[in-house]
């Protein structure tokens, strides 16, 4: 049968306050300057990958016993790909070190595409297959308008498969599609625009409510039966009036998030389905419906597996683990959209390609290497035992999920950087093996010797057209 | 470490250096044809007896055509090197080693650097292309990481900490006050290097060497011919150097206290001198203080002070101008800024000038036995040279 057998989410660190812009009240949340669709979507399917992490506080259930099986398929989705032209999904694939055999494909273009994705995936289970689904998107509006206060950064991720162990499972569907200029950019453009919002919402919400209707009848459920409703658009607007159409009990809407998070585009229908499988039941019935371009609507219904397919982080914890005084000029200067007086110091060089292909299990894998003679680990892998001289007798040794803490550390106020000053640090990690690296996501006047830290996937910096992914360190959330 | 040395079989007969300071009206062919001729001149030779040169720059050009076309050389071998900041002094080493190995009978060394035309703040070096994986720090940031281990593993709140290191750039403006050539000829009073605004950690900018331009050089020929040339030449007792294994990267117990590079460059150093007790033998040093608890650590590391004390060695004016074992008396890094490839031949021309009894307002009395050592890379992976000079 085909279903969901595990998920995950990601929500960044900051929030930057509506007030701070003068657009009405709560927050959005907001990528950091190092982060971006493609180093979110990793975190967000590491929650479903990374069975053996620890737990941290904020944790929604106990660490998983099993490990997901092979996948056979990776599908990104998202409005905001850091590349054009250069596949983002296998940048994914090689942060996870998912096997080359597993192949990967991207959606894009709409905000549904986040929903399209997962029904591809559930398309692939009905087929056999297994499949990771990412939604991941960094919504950036003009300064002013809506789609800046009202957006919001986060992804979602989803493994579907035909497994029986599924926490849920696909009970009905249905897909319309519409032509219409709602929401638009063209290549190269920083923002995307909005037709007159009454325009959209006249056209789209009859799409929504016959692909809805649609859905429930392909499942055999009446929508009293819903435990959760997830309805997301371009336009609130367009959504408005389904739940009295449909005699919906408010009770049965999902909170959309829109003062903690805001519409996350393409990840967002995607972490409010996390979110209701964090709370639900066993035979619970959710409806997940997005709303751009046409609709794609799906009903789920929860098994007794839920229990066992938590992540390790809920959207909840991710919520609370926060901080909620951003600047509105940093977080402009963090999207790009406010130039800014450079440090005096030479702009970073573009990562080479061959050496990138090279050491692209250590520099995305974040694979290491040990000493199969005396067990030293090493960061960056190793030829040459650093401990006891053997020469080529290394293993590789993932570091990603490992936990680390911090020797020494320091401020420096001289480095380039998006947000100074970096935080260095010289981290040791369990069980051997030492790496100099940057703190993200830290207050710096909270760093203190003996830290105990995890990794997470980060974009440093783009230098000369050129992203460069890495790891940093960062407090556990 | 095995190294035999060349105790007493080299001499350096001439010297010159430039003064260091923004050159913004010199280059770095400017500044070579400058220490250059100062030392022609000192050992009283023209360039038709010079059979070799030896050029260190870390980024001032590539090839010896930076030095040969700049001089007009007739044809002569230049070897153009580079090890980091330790630059300067393995052009010494190495033409050193060319005199005694009998290939060459007389030779210059020199060494330059132009940083001041980047339009950057602190140092800027290039690398080679990469996965971009490397470590995003500056250099203040990477010896800062000195300051908090010291003051953890030996007891010292970081208050009194501050105020060690403080002393140390106290002591070296102190120094360059009295020399002409250095790039800051001020002394800084300890309440404003107290305060000075934060670059890394605790260090402030007054914790950090300047950024400057420079050259200097010198003549070297065998011992036995020195005489021919000077009536004051000063003999090399000892040359080590090491490039560490990055150790410190890999190995969880380093606990950035200490240069093991150091360490063994310094013991090479003193085996080859006959210098058993460096705290009473050595009569001065110039030492590499890039960052002022570079300097501190050194002072361990080299056998100055004891593991542990050398703050309270600091403090007691140990090593001061006019204290029993002064370091850095022509200022240093500190006063000088750091040209990368000028900065091992200009600590080698204190000890010139010192043991010669020329080095005016700063002279030490009657001193024996000089050190230079200088120093490139980051605690924990770095490399070292000592050198050990007499009459």
């Amino acid at each position: 049968m085909a279903g969901i057998t595990r998920y995950g989410s990601y929500v960044p660190y900051f929030r930057l306050q509506r007030s701070a812009i003068g657009a009405g009240r709560g927050a959005r949340a907001a990528a950091s300057y190092d982060e971006d669709s493609v180093s979110m979507a990793v975190e967000a399917c590491r929650e479903v990958l990374a069975s053996d992490r620890k737990r941290p506080k904020g944790a929604c259930s106990e660490p998983q016993a099993r490990e997901v099986g092979g996948l056979d398929a990776l599908i990104f989705a998202t409005t905001s790909p850091p590349y054009a032209e250069k596949q983002n999904a296998a940048t994914i694939h090689a942060a996870l070190s998912l096997p080359a055999r597993v192949r990967t494909l991207e959606l894009g273009a709409s905000s549904r595409c986040g929903v399209s994705a997962l029904g591809l995936g559930l398309d692939l289970a009905a087929a056999g297959q297994r499949a990771l689904v990412a939604a991941s998107d960094v919504v950036i509006g003009a300064p002013g308008g809506a789609r800046e206060s009202q957006g919001g950064d986060a992804a979602a991720s989803f493994v579907t498969g035909p497994d029986e162990d599924a926490c849920a499972v696909l009970r009905g569907r249905a897909s319309a599609t519409t032509e219409v200029l709602d929401v638009w950019r063209l290549p190269g453009d920083a923002f995307a625009k909005q037709w007159e919002e009454r325009f959209g919402a006249e056209v789209l919400a009859p799409v929504l409510h016959e692909t809805v209707i649609r859905a429930l009848e392909d499942a055999g459920s009446q929508p009293s039966e819903i435990a959760t409703v997830i309805l997301d658009a371009t336009l609130p607007r367009a959504a408005a009036g389904l739940p009295a159409a449909l005699q919906l009990k408010p009770e049965q809407l999902a909170d959309p998030l829109a003062t903690s998070v805001g519409r996350a585009g393409a990840a967002h229908a995607g972490l409010l389905l996390a979110r209701a499988l964090d709370a639900a039941k066993p035979g619970d019935r959710i409806l997940v419906a997005s709303l751009a371009d046409g609709c794609d609507a799906l009903v789920l219904e929860v098994t007794d597996h839920i229990a066992d397919a938590r992540p390790v982080h809920s959207v909840d914890a991710w919520l609370a683990s926060c901080r909620d005084d951003l600047a509105y000029n940093a977080y402009l200067k963090w999207r790009g959209v406010l130039p800014f007086e450079p440090p005096r110091r030479p702009e970073p060089d573009r990562p080479a390609a061959p050496p990138m292909h090279r050491h692209e299990r250590w520099k995305l894998g974040f694979v290491g290497s040990r000493c199969t003679g005396c067990d030293a680990g090493h960061l960056p892998p190793q030829r040459v035992c650093s401990a006891c001289g053997a020469v080529d007798r290394m293993r590789e040794e993932p570091f990603a999920t490992r936990p680390c803490r911090v020797t020494t550390y320091t401020l420096d106020h001289l480095a380039w950087s998006l947000q100074p000053p970096v935080v260095a640090a010289v981290l040791d990690f369990e069980g051997g093996g030492r790496l100099a690296c940057e703190l993200t996501d830290v207050n710096p006047a909270d760093v203190a010797i003996g830290d105990e830290l995890e990794m997470t996937f980060r974009r440093l910096y783009t230098g000369q057209g050129v992203h460069n992914y890495f790891w940093k360190a960062r407090p556990r959330r | 470490m095995a190294s035999r040395g060349i105790k007493d079989r080299v001499a350096i007969v001439g010297m010159g250096c430039t003064a260091f300071g923004e050159h913004w009206d010199k280059g770095a062919d400017d500044l070579l044809v400058e220490a250059a001729g100062d030392a022609y001149r000192s050992a009283g030779v023209d360039p038709a007896q010079v059979d070799a040169y030896w050029l260190g720059t870390m980024g001032s050009g590539t090839s010896g055509l930076v030095l040969s076309e700049a001089l007009k050389l007739d044809y002569k071998p230049v070897t153009r090197l580079e090890n980091m900041c330790a630059t300067g002094s393995e052009a010494i080493r190495n033409a050193a080693y060319a005199v005694a190995s009998g290939a060459y009978d007389l030779v210059m060394a020199t060494g330059v650097e132009k940083l001041k035309d980047s339009g950057f703040s602190g140092l800027v070096t290039s690398r080679p292309p990469d996965d971009g994986t490397g470590q995003n720090m500056s250099a203040p940031a990477m010896f800062s990481l000195l300051a908090p281990a010291y003051a953890a593993k030996y007891g010292v709140d970081e208050g009194q900490l501050k105020e060690v290191i403080s002393r140390i750039a106290w002591k070296n403006h102190v120094n360059g006050a009295k020399n002409p050539k250095a790039q800051f000829r001020k002394e800084v009073p300890m309440e404003k290097i107290l305060n000075s605004p934060r670059v890394a950690g605790m260090f402030g900018v007054f914790d950090c060497s300047g950024v400057s331009d420079g050259a200097a050089a010198a003549v070297l020929c065998r011992a036995e011919d020195a005489h021919k040339y000077t009536d004051h030449p000063i003999f090399i007792k000892a040359l080590s150097f090491v490039a560490g294994p990055a150790e410190g990267y890999f190995n969880q117990d380093y606990d950035f206290t200490t240069f093991q590079e150091v360490v063994t460059s310094a013991q090479d150093a003193y085996e080859q001198a006959g210098v058993t007790n460096p705290r009473e033998e050595i009569s001065m040093a110039e030492v590499h203080d890039c960052f002022t608890a570079t300097e501190l650590v050194l002072m361990e590391d080299m056998g100055f002070s004891e593991r542990g004390k050398g703050w309270q060695d600091v403090l007691d004016g140990r090593f001061d101008g006019d204290g029993p074992q002064p370091v850095n008396p022509d200022g240093g890094l500190k006063s000088f800024g750091h040209p990368i490839g000028a900065s091992g031949l200009r600590m080698m021309y204190e000890m010139w000038l010192q043991l010669r009894g020329e080095a005016g307002e700063r002279q030490i009395a009657d001193p024996k036995l000089g050190l230079t050592h200088n120093l490139g890379g980051q605690p924990g992976r770095c490399v070292s040279f000592v050198s050990i000079v007499g009459r």
